[in-house]
């Protein structure tokens, strides 16, 4: 026997309820429970029933609830309840009433296993040259400023000082007019007045297709620039493969001692002459190829086995691309560089030196204003100009390379500023950035 | 990524070698998924319902590491995130860094519509495209809920561009929100005393949300895990940018730390991460050096895995570093930007109209071919194919050679002697050494053209046409 109850039948003892609000509203019955078995209601069945209603009044409750009636407190008083429970929270409310604590935890790289090599630059009287000071680069067994190994020398920054006035962007030029002609004044004044760590004498003037200078000649400058200042020097050649071994010889024989950087070897000029004399005179030689790690390898591996220069005189200068004009290479030839020489590649495990000074080909640097129209006004390039190569440096010094040949005084000055910064040796008042939404600025 | 190899990703695909994908086996699919220039919808046979299990599981395998979050909508809609590894060379990285410059709530209405309309303009031509910033950041200053209602209304009236609502007030936060709805913009910031209203504030508007714990980064995991246990994974995570000193090394140690350990698989800190470079200004009062120290801070945090951040100078000569760098570290370095080599005609050049190489580098390029283009000069413009490699770098190098560029004239149909009235070819001005042999090369007559493509108009106006010898 089946007993039928129809939804309307169950408003009837909701009534019974005191479910006031329910009065009057109408559902329309397509519910049925359906109610089987024998005459009277035997106590399992009356469980079963007595379920299903309260499920469906718990429905209907929760429709009163919709309507605005406060159902729980009815419930709780029908019921007997102690006290009325809370109010449901909002769908939106964080059901969530502490925080979860949760403790930070990460690695260190556990790959990193091979020093970067360490070079000196500079040798002072005790070690048979004329130098006040020796600067050291290179020896890290980390990336630069990463937590996972102490970095034990900081990034240095040489300037660079031309063996004749040469054409340089109007910001750069301003510092240098009173010495352009005086390669011996040029060296002391960006030591003394702009805090060169080291000096680079460019012998340009050697360039057949400049002056020509013999390389004799060019050698006296190099002596006038060693008696000038008391830091390690680098010597660069003019960049014309078939007289730079000349020149470089000459500069490396009346440097004799000095421990300075030869600038440069190539694969695209005689680069055992210039690795010979560096052995033979007792200095360093930078390595330096086109933005290719392979190459950067092969010129490594022939003046070392090759040439038989010893670890610790090789400078790599994979090149810099300034900022925007390649420099996303540059960057990325670095880190790899550097990457492959940690783990263990010891044809690349050498100190890296950029010549920063490229930023100021980018038009950025030293144009007036965008030739594009289109363009936003680029304002003032006083300012942009030295910005540029601090950028350029910058970048590279994340990705590796130890020292930086530069020319604007304020890109030296900010750059030193912010590698020391990251190499944790700039004391600063501390700042409390806590509410720093409100600052006035 | 949980994978890396095609292979493992082939496992799960249809194998049908269908080529609705537009490749034509699905193994070079799954190379393309893993190197993420195809997406996994980009294959139609696994979205159908029998290939339901092995398409969810694939689809988990290729998320990456960090959490992709969106804010704003429509076409400028800013995505931050979704990295997978910590070094570019690897894969690349995803996402450039969202640039937001400040307005205040206590500006004048003139100068907010003046700086937002600046910050939204703003742009600089770079490999045939232009630059341009992110986002505008409104900082409450006033405490006023009102007074930051009113100036995230004028924001919102006079940009498109994804906002951020910057206030640590809750009841500043839900009156920007009410502001700006719809716009789906960033709330910054929850912090260890305001996170649960923030948090009903980001899950209630659902909007994504920052959170800041400074220089704490086991407070930052914590709020992280809490808001995800909340029911949000729409987060960005600010371990604070501390601008000067010993504080300064701390916060790369606290960025670097973070990302490792979100691409090393802990979940509860994979997301996004904010820089704030802005707090430059509260270390240095003349503005020349905070816009530098800003700028030199944003970089560093560019480079090194800042997803988003809140900047405050708009002088050119700090926004244009800023945005070349970011192009510099999101460029993929696993290709060179190239341009096809052959010849371009820019204008509508004539026998009598210059004939100009230059080099198949894309920025050198694009920067020669507008540079020509916007001074509507008429001419034949031949990238050479020097593997990508600019001028000057690719004279040194030997991949720009009086050979080359013979051959590249050539190889377009292209003859000096008959296609031109005049047999000459203009050299870039790096290039000036090649002079000779590609006189001799060509037999053509060579001039030498200035040594930046800015110039040119000058130059031609002095130089073109040739003297008759």
């Amino acid at each position: 026997m089946t007993k039928k109850m129809k939804l309307s039948q169950l408003s009837d003892m909701l009534q019974d309820l005191n479910v006031e609000s329910l009065e009057g509203v109408t559902i329309e019955g397509d519910i049925e429970l359906n109610i089987t078995g024998g005459g009277g209601l035997n106590p399992a069945l009356a469980y079963a029933i007595g379920s299903e209603i309260s499920q469906i009044s718990l429905h209907m409750a929760n429709i009163g609830r919709i309507l605005g009636f406060p159902a729980e407190q009815l419930f709780a008083s029908a019921f007997g309840m102690a006290e009325a429970p809370q109010p449901q929270a909002l769908p939106a409310s964080p059901k969530i009433q502490e925080l979860l604590a949760s403790k930070f935890e990460v690695s260190k790289v556990d790959n990193w296993k091979n020093p970067i090599q360490e070079v000196t630059l500079g040798a002072t009287s005790g070690d048979g040259g004329s130098r006040k000071s020796t600067v050291t680069i290179g020896g890290e067994n980390a990336l630069p400023y990463y937590f996972d190994a102490e970095m034990p020398h900081r990034n240095y920054v040489t300037m660079d000082v031309f063996d004749m006035p040469i054409g340089m962007a109007k910001a750069v030029k301003g510092n240098y007019e009173d010495v352009i002609n005086d390669p011996a004044e040029w060296a002391k004044k960006v030591v003394r007045d702009f805090n060169a760590d080291m000096v680079t004498i460019h012998l340009i003037s050697t360039d057949p297709l400049i002056n020509d200078t013999p390389a004799k000649e060019a050698a006296k400058v190099v002596e006038d620039v060693l008696q000038a200042v008391d830091v390690p020097i680098v010597i660069g050649g003019s960049g014309n493969p078939e007289k730079d071994p000349e020149v470089l010889e000459k500069a490396a024989e009346v440097a004799e001692g000095e421990r300075v950087l030869l600038a440069s070897a190539s694969l695209n000029l005689d680069y055992e002459r210039i690795a010979k004399a560096a052995m033979d005179y007792g200095h360093n030689v930078l390595s330096w190829t086109q933005l290719e790690i392979n190459a950067q390898k092969e010129l490594n591996r022939k003046l070392m086995k090759q040439c038989n220069v010893p670890r610790d005189r090789i400078v790599m200068d994979p090149t810099t691309a300034a900022l925007g004009y390649g420099l996303d290479y540059a960057y990325t030839n670095m880190e790899r560089i550097r990457l492959a020489g940690l783990m263990g590649d010891d044809e690349l495990t050498f100190p890296m030196s950029s010549g920063t000074t490229n930023a100021w080909g980018a038009r950025e640097a030293w144009m007036v204003s965008s030739p594009l129209n289109q363009d936003s006004d680029w304002g003032p390039r006083e300012y942009r100009g030295p910005i540029w190569e601090i950028v350029t440096g910058l970048a590279l010094s994340l990705a590796g390379n130890d020292m930086f040949m530069m020319m604007h005084p304020t890109s030296v000055q900010v750059l030193k500023e912010i590698t020391q910064t990251l190499y944790g040796s700039i004391e600063s008042e501390e700042i409390d950035i806590t509410n720093w939404i409100g600052a006035e600025v | 990524m949980k994978i890396n190899s095609p292979l493992e990703a082939y496992k799960f695909l249809p194998a049908t070698n269908c080529g609705e994908c537009g490749e034509a086996t699905c193994m070079a699919f799954a190379a393309h998924l893993i190197d993420r220039s195809h997406k996994l919808t980009d294959c139609k046979p696994i979205l159908e319902a029998k290939f339901k299990k092995k398409y969810e599981e694939l689809d988990a395998l290729l998320a990456p590491e960090i959490r992709e979050v969106e804010i704003g909508v429509g076409d400028k809609i800013v995505k931050i995130g979704g990295d997978d590894v910590l070094y570019r060379h690897k894969l690349t990285f995803f996402n450039q860094t969202a640039y937001a410059y400040d307005v205040t709530d206590s500006m004048d209405e003139k100068d907010l519509v003046e700086r937002v309309k600046y910050i939204q303009d703003f742009k600089k031509f770079y490999v045939g495209n232009f630059l341009t910033v992110d986002m505008v950041a409104v900082r409450c200053t006033s405490k006023d809920p009102a007074k930051f209602a009113a100036a995230v209304k004028k924001v919102v009236e006079t940009t498109d561009l994804p906002i951020i609502l910057c206030s640590f007030d809750p009841a500043v936060l839900k009156a920007g929100l009410e502001a700006s709805k719809g716009r789906n913009p960033l709330l910054y910031a929850a912090n260890k005393d305001n996170w649960k209203e923030v948090g009903e504030l980001a899950l209630e508007y659902d909007v994504p949300v920052t959170l800041f714990a400074p220089n704490d980064l086991d407070m930052l995991k914590t709020l992280a895990k809490t808001f995800a246990e909340m029911g949000t994974e729409k987060l960005v995570l600010d371990p604070g940018t501390f601008p000067t000193g010993k504080q300064l090394k701390q916060t790369l140690t606290n960025f670097l730390k973070v990302r490792r350990a979100g691409i090393d698989g802990d979940r509860e800190i994979a997301y996004p991460i904010m820089a704030v470079p802005f707090t430059a200004w509260m270390a240095h009062d003349d503005p020349v050096s905070a816009s530098y120290w800003e700028t030199v801070v944003a970089s560093v945090f560019t480079i090194k895995y800042g997803d988003i951040m809140i900047l405050h100078s708009t002088e050119p000569y700090a926004m244009l570093p800023e945005l070349h760098i970011r192009d510099t570290i999101y460029t993929d370095p696993r290709k060179p930007v190239t341009v096809d080599p052959g010849m371009y005609k820019v204008g509508e050049p004539t026998a009598d109209s210059p004939v100009l190489v230059t080099t198949n580098f894309a920025l050198t390029y694009y920067t020669v071919e507008s540079d020509i283009a916007s001074n509507k000069i008429d001419c034949f413009l031949w990238a050479i194919d020097t593997d990508g490699i600019g001028v000057e770098a690719a004279v040194a190098g030997g991949q720009l050679t009086a050979e080359k560029i013979k051959k590249g004239i050539e190889d377009s149909g292209f003859d000096l002697k008959k296609d031109t009235s005049h047999n000459t070819v203009i050299i870039p001005g790096l290039a000036a050494r090649l002079q000779g042999d590609v006189e001799d090369a060509t037999g053509a007559n060579v001039m030498v053209g200035p040594a930046d493509s800015g110039r040119i108009p000058g130059w031609m106006e002095k130089n073109w046409p040739p003297q008759k010898k």
